[in-house]
């Protein structure tokens, strides 16, 4: 199996904190890799950087075996990578179909938005995907009037829309309910069964477990370890990542 | 039992058009209560044409300005400097219709000038990372001095443009009544609202203004919208005190200071926020005959003009309050 995202020696520093240091990290082309850490590990910041949010210090980024350079959002959209921020990413005061379509706006040559188009669209993607079946919810609805469930529903559909190769999904349970959570790792599993590759970040080991490939443990900013979820039972992971979060070392 | 879902109440096509275009609706009420009550204060000023025209030919001056200003804002952001850039663009145009004796030479000079001082402080704004509201109080300060130092402080009569085909494009009168400037007004309002509304540059605007850090996330290019947005700031402007100067045939380098206030009370009162993200076209458009239709009415009344100052202050005040209590109750 070949790699959809490969990373190699990352660095990246604010100010004085070394927020990752000399990280190789690496997706199969079919996988949902499991990202775990505590706070302040390092997550967010790889995601980020994979975003083309944050710019390394150094090291090197290879997509499908193409290396990349100068990356920004945009182009990490383009490649077929989409993103379920922590933070959702939406803008409260803005209709759905502004925040699903945002900064991917659909647009003729002069850039000229195609606004029946987005809201039809939003309108399906609704109906279909989203499980919005409240006649209050349209897609001029306001999103800052979302429950959290509702919202974490509008950031997923939003990255599925865009026909992703490499979904990420960051601390994606937070805030939702337990059925919530469950339709969330059915729709994971789905990711797998479509051929496509996630990478899954949560602090719930178990969430993580039961739907990942493979478990990369990072602590204070460098890869801590790695394990594939076939090869180690749920026991043992939490032992390590207890023994990780105390001794910063797995053994 | 499927079809339980589809048989509930659905809100009514007026409630739905009264939530969504509530802010519109309501600023037109506003100007319909104001005229009406002119209109029964002074009815014989308020039923006759001239003060009409009178109307069309001095709000343009900053209902034009209010419009690229709604768009600053609406990004959370703030210009303070319009009314020097009005001033700088025109001192660019006499220093050009002096060397070249060309009207057109100097009305491309204005404007770029405008867009200049524009482009200066989206750069300071977006890539410099000042705030815009110390940025542009000091711009403002800034492009008045050079207009004071180059001027000397000198005025300058504009006789000579009189009849002239940019005078006559610019503040001429359609059909012998209707000034020009109102009709720009009317073009400018269009343009922006077209942007605004269905182009992915005003989507964009939106987006920043309601959550920057979200829509840089998604890929929104935030530095190259504000830049653009306060460039557009800045050659109205520029636009705007050539339209007032050639109105009045004169250029004076204090130009520019009496309509900071009626500009920002036209944005607020339209019902833009403050704090970014909401705001319309329309919204502005409407204001900025209230905030005109106020300042005449004021000296329709017999009050004395610094009644004008306190009434926009308090129109200020007043819509942005009304907005920070909106906000607190929506999150």
């Amino acid at each position: 199996m070949g790699y959809i995202l490969e990373m190699r020696d990352i660095c990246k520093s604010f100010g004085e904190v070394e927020a990752l240091r000399h990280v190789d990290f690496a997706v199969g082309t079919n996988e949902i890799v499991g990202l775990l850490g505590d706070n302040g590990a390092g997550k967010s910041t790889l995601i980020k950087i994979i975003t083309g949010y944050h710019y390394p210090d150094s090291g090197e980024f290879y997509f499908n075996d193409e290396k990349m350079e100068h990356l920004t959002v945009a182009r990490v959209r383009q490649l077929g990578i989409e993103t379920v921020y922590q933070e959702r990413a939406l803008a409260d005061l803005q209709p759905l179909w502004r925040n699903i379509f945002m900064g991917r706006e659909l647009s003729g040559p002069l850039g000229f938005l195609d606004v029946d188009k987005m809201r039809q669209e939003t309108q399906r993607l609704m109906v279909g995907s989203m499980g919005f079946t409240s006649s209050a919810v349209m897609p001029e609805s306001v999103v800052g009037s979302f429950s959290g469930g509702e919202k974490q529903g509008v950031a997923i559909v939003r990255a599925l829309h865009f026909q992703a190769e490499l979904i990420i999904l960051d601390e994606p349970t937070m805030g939702l309910s337990l059925s919530e959570t469950r339709k969330l790792l059915d729709f994971v599993r789905d990711i797998k069964k479509a051929g496509k590759a996630c990478i899954f970040i949560d602090h719930n080991v178990f969430h993580v477990y039961s739907v990942a490939d493979r478990v990369v443990v990072l602590d204070r900013g460098a890869v801590a370890g790695q394990f594939s979820t076939k090869n180690i039972t749920l026991d043992q992971l939490m032992d390590k990542m207890y023994r990780v979060a105390q001794t910063g070392s797995l053994d | 039992m499927a079809s339980c879902n589809e048989e509930r109440p659905q809100p009514g096509n007026l409630t739905r058009f009264a939530r969504r275009y509530g802010l519109q609706i309501g600023i037109v009420l506003v100007a319909v209560i104001v005229w009406v009550l002119f209109l029964i204060g002074s009815p014989q000023t308020f039923l006759s044409f001239p003060m009409y025209q009178a109307f069309m030919s001095t709000t343009p001056f900053f209902a034009m300005m209010a419009l690229p200003l709604t768009l600053v804002i609406i990004a959370a952001e703030i210009d303070l400097s319009f009314p020097s850039v009005m001033a700088f663009g025109m001192t660019i145009f006499t220093l050009v219709l002096g060397a070249t004796n060309s009207l057109t030479l100097a009305f491309i000079g204005c404007l770029l000038a405008g867009l200049l001082a524009g482009v200066v402080n989206g750069l300071l704004v977006a890539r410099i990372g000042v705030p815009s509201l110390v940025a542009t109080i000091g711009t403002q300060f800034f492009w008045r001095g050079v207009v004071l130092v180059v001027t000397g402080g000198n005025g300058r009569s504009l006789v000579p443009a009189q009849g002239s085909l940019l005078y006559n494009t610019l503040v001429g009168r359609l059909a012998g009544r209707i000034p020009a400037q109102m009709i720009w007004t009317i073009i400018v309002a269009i343009v922006v609202w077209l942007f605004l509304n269905r182009h992915k540059f005003g989507a964009h605007v939106y987006l920043i203004g309601d959550n920057i850090e979200s829509a840089k996330l998604m890929g929104v290019n935030a530095a190259r919208t504000k830049l653009l947005v306060f460039a557009i700031m800045g050659v109205v402007a520029a636009f705007a005190g050539l339209v007032v100067s050639l109105e009045v045939l004169y250029f004076w380098p204090t130009m520019g200071e009496g309509y900071l206030m009626s500009t920002l009370s036209s944005v607020f009162l339209g019902g833009t926020s403050v704090f970014g993200g909401v705001g319309t076209i329309f919204g502005t458009f409407v204001a900025s005959f209230i905030i005109g239709a106020i300042n005449g009415g004021i000296v329709a009344a017999g009050l004395a003009g610094f009644w004008t100052q306190l009434i926009y202050g308090l129109i200020i005040v007043a819509s942005v309050s009304m907005h920070a209590v909106l906000r607190r109750r929506l999150a």
